[in-house]
């Protein structure tokens, strides 16, 4: 980190706020009644800014590994709480609360070790700065990728089941039956960051980056950091919608090879 | 042969028959009484309990797979998985086969989502029959399709059968099952006698 870094006042961050504020009065002069969104918006953005601010300024001054811990499974609880919100028809029982959460968070955990304690090496290892902004990056995209990939899965399930059955009936193993639908799922969680490595660079500048250029870090160094975050990030997604579907799968199927849809949560 | 033993799930009381290997037995029963669950349960398709012998092979002693590659099961309700047609099959349909069923040569470049009813419970027929199973439990086969295509249909089934096929058919067509069948079933609410058509 040069001299290149430019301190904002809040004067500055409340002057960048002018476009979103006319935006706002030309809804209240068009009567198009989105201005109190707008407002309550904006004031929960700057309220959960603020706070983050000053949370991780406590955890970074503390520097202990305990509340680096405890922050991580925070975030955790919450990526585990929109996982499981989020599934459309999700398994019977604590299943439910268990697959998704645990195939995120064990490739997330697993690749965050190993990007802190051998790639980064910061002193100590797990020194908040890096650790706790890598865990949430990988953190959102694994929830985004298991998310989709379990719904796109178990609506298969579903939908699909006599496709499933007559592949089944064929003599096919549970495994192979249900080999395209677990490919299509795989493909549909996957396809958010696929997307982000495709358009990286040609049509988006990646947040990190540009937030490191502007904080003064030479443009080629800002890449590395980059292509290190995004390589983490897609094997991640990759691992943890893989172990989610195939996980699914084991439970939605028997070892007599039959499809199981009585254990999805009945409507 | 095969041999039912108290083959039983909810729906369906413990059911025991015999049907010997090469013949053609017909299960008849209103709508609802609990035929496609049997054939599910032969077919092991949903969990059940009781026995089941093919040949005096056990059902258990098998993986699921290698059984229902013995004993096959087309469905009332056909499911297709791929786009076309060809897709579903695993080896090239000859095009005698097809005019077997009054079905043209180029069926198997038909895209799936055009298939008629009649076409779909054809093809679903060929593509079990292809398989090469021992025994064929068939649900309902002719029941969308005109008279001429029915006659196509049961005389194909008629040559598998002399050629040693095994079948059990499901059927509401008395007709039909007094011209296919040897051996005759009743069910009523989940219970299954004896009896002709």
């Amino acid at each position: 980190m040069n001299g290149g870094y430019i301190a904002l006042s809040y004067a500055d961050v409340a002057a960048a706020a002018l476009f979103l504020f006319v935006a706002g009065l030309l809804t209240v002069l068009l009567r198009l009644g989105l201005a109190t969104t707008i407002a309550l918006h904006a004031a929960r953005m700057v309220a959960q800014l603020l706070a983050i601010g000053f949370v991780l300024k406590f955890i970074f001054s503390a520097s202990s590994g305990w509340i680096t811990l405890a922050a991580g499974a925070v975030m955790a609880a919450f990526a585990a709480r929109e996982i499981v919100r989020r599934q459309e028809r999700p398994l019977a029982g604590l299943w439910r609360y268990g697959l998704g959460p645990a195939a995120m968070l064990a490739a997330g955990a697993l690749a965050l070790v190993f990007a802190l304690t051998l790639l980064l090496r910061a002193e100590p290892w797990h020194a908040p700065r890096y650790a706790l902004p890598l865990f949430g990056m990988l953190l959102g995209n694994s929830m985004t990728g298991v998310t989709l990939g379990l719904n796109a899965f178990t609506g298969a399930i579903v939908r699909e089941r006599d496709a499933i059955e007559a592949r089944l009936l064929l003599g096919m193993s549970r495994f192979r039956a249900l080999r395209p639908f677990a490919a299509r799922a795989l493909k549909t969680g996957m396809t958010p960051i696929l997307n982000a490595m495709a358009a990286s660079g040609v049509i988006s500048l990646p947040g990190m980056m540009t937030g490191q250029i502007l904080a003064g870090v030479p443009p080629v160094e800002a890449v590395k950091y980059q292509l290190l975050i995004m390589f983490l990030i897609a094997g991640v997604v990759a691992l943890g919608v893989i172990a989610a579907v195939y996980a699914s799968l084991w439970r939605l199927t028997d070892e007599r090879h039959r499809l199981r849809p009585d254990r999805l949560q009945a409507f | 042969m095969l041999r039912l033993e108290h083959l039983a799930r909810p729906g369906l009381a413990p059911v025991s028959l015999k049907l010997p290997t090469g013949a053609c037995g017909v299960v008849m029963g209103p709508s609802g009484a609990g035929k496609t669950l049997l054939a599910r349960a032969i077919v092991d398709l949903d969990p059940n309990s009781g026995e089941v012998f093919w040949k005096e092979r056990s059902r258990a002693a098998m993986p699921a797979c290698q059984w229902r590659r013995l004993i096959g099961y087309a469905p009332a309700q056909s499911g297709w998985w791929a786009d076309v047609v060809g897709d579903h099959f695993l080896k090239p349909v000859a095009a005698d086969t097809l005019r077997a069923v009054n079905l043209p040569p180029d069926a198997p470049t038909w895209p799936v989502a055009r298939l008629s009813n009649g076409e779909k419970q054809r093809l679903a027929l060929l593509r079990a029959l292809a398989a090469g199973p021992e025994m064929l439990i068939l649900d309902e086969p002719t029941a969308a399709l005109d008279d001429e295509t029915k006659e196509r249909v049961e005389a194909l089934l008629q040559r598998r059968l002399e050629d040693g096929l095994t079948l059990l058919l499901i059927t509401h067509d008395k007709a039909q099952a007094r011209r296919l069948g040897r051996h005759f079933w009743r069910i009523d609410s989940g219970h299954l006698t004896e009896g002709g058509p």
